[in-house]
């Protein structure tokens, strides 16, 4: 039976997305069998970048508009200089042909990498299935994280 | 060294020299022997680490002019 690798993705960072994606596609040519598992702020990788994203109610609806997501819009962990620095990392990766958080995120799941998202952060950020990419496949909690992860000597804390 | 297929990956950083690999390779025979071109030095360790956990052969590494030529054989 193939090896197991499972990812919790809380962080909704650029950069560390791209560690992430990067151990995901590296785990998956080693003929692993990969799980991500996105939670709270982690859900923006999986956010949706084009239209509104709709929810209910005065405090979620402010937040889905303070904290939009999409997997083309995530800040930088350092220097993000409101959007400055974002911009020159991405120009330094593109002139080094190095794909971007949304191009790894596809090749990830192109690769097998199982994408799960988290219903209750989904519930309590008032984040609907239909603001979340199709390339999800399963909605999730904890046990079942756990239980992945049970079985995996590589469980990493993104 | 002779190789049945050659994958150009210069230019490349992770994890897109060892994704290519592990592509390129699954359309080969077992036997036949796999040329990766790459200018990343990682490619150094990760081609060994990456035969040793796949269970297929390291035929050999050169390096010429900040360049490698790392020959892996498919084996099953």
């Amino acid at each position: 039976m193939a090896e197991k690798v499972t990812l919790i993705m809380f962080s909704g960072d650029m950069d560390k997305a791209l560690a992430a994606f990067n151990v995901a596609i590296g785990a998956t040519s080693m003929g692993m069998e990969v799980s991500m598992f996105f939670t709270f702020w982690g859900l923006n990788l999986l956010k949706r970048n084009e239209g509104p994203i709709k929810s209910r109610g005065i405090m979620r609806k402010m937040l889905n508009f303070m904290n939009r997501g999409g997997a083309k819009r995530l800040p930088l962990s350092r220097f993000h200089m409101f959007g400055l620095g974002k911009w020159m990392m991405g120009r330094l990766m593109r002139e080094s042909k190095s794909p971007s958080p949304q191009e790894l995120l596809i090749l990830a799941h192109e690769s097998g990498v199982k994408f799960m998202a988290c219903t209750t952060s989904m519930g309590i950020m008032g984040i609907s299935k239909e603001a979340l990419i199709s390339e999800v496949d399963s909605f999730a909690g904890v046990a079942t994280y756990l239980a992945e992860a049970k079985e995996g000597r590589i469980n990493l804390f993104v | 060294m002779k190789a049945d297929v050659t994958l150009d990956c210069v230019g490349l950083y992770c994890p897109m020299p060892i994704h290519n690999t592990a592509k390129s390779l699954k359309e080969l025979k077992p036997g036949q022997v796999l040329e990766v071109l790459a200018s990343d030095e990682g490619i150094k360790t990760d081609a060994p680490a990456w035969c040793k956990a796949t269970g297929n052969e390291l035929l050999g590494i050169e390096e010429a002019g900040g360049e490698y030529r790392v020959y892996i054989r498919k084996s099953k």
